[in-house]
């Protein structure tokens, strides 16, 4: 479990590096999910240790986001004053997203999966 | 207060075991309501635990800045786990490589919906501008949006609260409109949650299935990609 840590940290801190050497808008974690994916598939896939440390710690995803979500309580005063257009944007404007890249991915997936049908 | 309770006030305002702790308290009881509603979408466990810690601290007369110093623990995990998602997403790489256009096409259709329907209704209801230029990014995972608020002239901390709404909300949502829509691949499931609801929206897919999660997590690091090269030149277009 530490050796699986040690190369997620590992990753992470060359993702940093490299984001912040050349100034890219992407996050340092996002880049070491990169790395690490063009090194797994280099590899051949993870060894059991990485991908039981790697359940571990995304089967508790949700946790992760808690301490940023109580941030919240930093904002009581614009939430209150525009709560109204806030909750319908959000609302409507998530709902929205959902449902549209689903119906067009399935659309894509479809024409892309039986060209020989398509006119 | 006895005198002696009161020390041990004064030890525990002072020490981030409390905020660790809580944080890690709040979640096992938001899990364990969310096991008891069968899984339910509606009880989401992000949710919970925010609420029970947001009136813990209000109660208590807690800041956010004490609170903070010690579930920055936690919070400092969500770097490991981004870079932990290239292993799901790697356990689907055959399936992501042939369907690589329709993904690029979804996600172009995703990425601008997420953040010009939030931009428009929020203007079309009064938003002030730095709120809407705030809700722009707000489908993108958290270190991205906020780095893509400050870009486009927004405010950082409200976005990041904007984000965590978001992933909650479609979290919980998602479902119905899948049943709604009669969307059943869970791989489209996956992928559109991951568009609109990053992080938040992957840990739901997970729960689905291991498929619905790596899609997500893709879905996830494309949109917050996208979303950071598009931003900045659309929105100036978009508000004048």
């Amino acid at each position: 479990m530490i050796g699986a840590i040690t190369l997620l940290l590992v990753f992470q801190l060359l993702g940093e590096v490299i984001a912040r050497t050349l100034a890219l808008p992407i996050p340092g974690p996002v880049i070491g999910m990169a790395l690490l994916f063009a090194a797994l598939a280099l590899r051949g896939g993870p060894s059991a240790d990485l991908r039981d440390t790697a359940q571990g710690l995304l089967q508790h995803l949700s946790l992760l986001f808690v301490p940023a979500g109580t941030g919240v309580m930093l904002h009581y005063q614009r939430l209150s004053d525009e709560w109204l257009p806030l909750a319908v944007s959000l609302l409507l404007s998530t709902a929205l997203t959902i449902g549209l890249s689903a119906l067009v991915l399935r659309l894509l997936i479809r024409r892309s999966a039986a060209p020989k049908d398509a006119s | 207060m006895t005198p002696q309770l009161g020390e041990a006030w004064v030890y525990l305002a002072a020490s981030p075991l409390l905020g660790l702790t809580m944080t890690l308290l709040a979640y096992q009881g938001a899990t364990w309501l969310h096991r008891r509603s069968g899984g339910h979408p509606l009880a989401n466990p992000v949710l919970l635990a925010v609420a029970v810690l947001v009136a813990l601290l209000a109660l208590t007369g807690t800041s956010y800045q004490t609170y903070f110093d010690g579930a920055q623990f936690v919070h400092f995990l969500l770097g490991p786990a981004t870079v932990a998602l290239a292993i799901p997403l790697y356990a689907q790489f055959d399936r992501l490589r042939r369907m690589a256009l329709p993904l690029l096409g979804a996600l172009l259709v995703g990425s601008l919906t997420a953040a010009l329907s939030a931009v428009a209704i929020g203007g079309l209801l009064g938003a002030s501008e730095a709120t809407q230029l705030s809700l722009a990014p707000k489908s993108v995972t958290t270190p991205i949006a906020m780095g893509i608020a400050e870009r486009i002239g927004g405010l950082p901390s409200l976005t990041a609260i904007l984000v965590i709404a978001t992933g909650i909300l479609g979290a919980m949502g998602a479902s119905f409109i899948y049943r709604a829509l009669k969307i059943e691949d869970d791989a489209v499931r996956g992928f559109a949650l991951g568009i609109a609801s990053h992080g938040i929206g992957t840990a739901r897919a997970f729960q689905e299935s291991e498929q619905a999660g790596a899609f997500a997590a893709l879905a996830m690091g494309l949109n917050g990609l996208m979303t950071a090269l598009l931003l900045p030149v659309v929105m100036p277009w978009v508000t004048g």
